[in-house]
């Protein structure tokens, strides 16, 4: 099918891409249905609403930057979206590209997505180690020395 | 809303499942401790206004992504 995409404009997309997300997102509370693209830039995704081509999320793994995430959400947690099993999950952060300042990644508020049901929602972690705002270059740097 | 005055020690029971301690107090700094179901989200109320900020500031990113190829590049560049 053919979907308007922010970035990219009108664009193909599989059936497999698009994802329900029952709850929203915090403060997106309206918008249930997305489409998981690819960027044209790895390790990118966009997270693109298909009711609104103005809601749009860039979205990375948190393990291109950040060794051994665990934001320690429970199974239960993830009830709304069916998930079998925390392990059935993908996991993605929501980045923060701006004009200055650098790209960040919001590690607090994990995006939980069951690979089963294709369902997604965001988490909120209950460990203070975890931020809104975590420079991904940075961290990356901090890695590779 | 219901406000009750509580001891270091004394507790609070919200339904039957939910226990909510006064740890510690300490100036104007209270410690809390809070038994609750697996399936009850508990996290301090600052935190969902924070994310949903980010979530807002996450929408006006840049559409092109300027950044290094990062899986193809490790060792980032300084900004």
């Amino acid at each position: 099918m053919l979907l308007e995409t922010r970035a990219y404009g009108t664009v193909e997309i599989e059936e497999t891409q698009l994802l329900e997300f029952p709850e929203g997102l915090l403060g997106f509370e309206e918008y249930h249905k997305f489409a998981l693209i690819d960027a044209h830039k790895k390790p990118f995704f966009w997270l693109q609403s298909t009711q609104d081509v103005k809601i749009a999320f860039v979205l990375i793994k948190p393990s291109t930057f950040h060794d051994s995430y665990e934001p320690g959400i429970t199974l239960e947690e993830l009830a709304p979206i069916g998930a079998e099993s925390v392990s059935d999950c993908l996991i993605f952060a929501i980045v923060t590209i701006l004009e200055a300042g650098p790209m960040t990644a919001n590690l607090q508020g994990p995006l939980f997505i069951s690979k089963s049901t294709r369902k997604g929602m965001q988490c909120i972690s209950p460990k203070d180690e975890y931020r809104t705002k975590h420079d991904i270059l940075e961290e990356m740097a901090a890695r590779s020395e | 809303m219901l406000i009750l005055s509580r001891k270091k020690d004394e507790k609070v029971m919200i339904g039957d499942s939910i226990e909510l301690w006064v740890v510690d107090i300490r100036g104007d700094s209270v410690k809390l401790g809070i038994n609750a179901p697996r399936e009850v989200k508990v996290f301090r109320g600052e935190i969902a206004d924070e994310i949903e900020a980010a979530n807002q500031a996450a929408l006006a990113s840049r559409l092109d992504l300027p950044f290094p190829d990062l899986q193809d590049t490790p060792n980032t560049p300084s900004k």
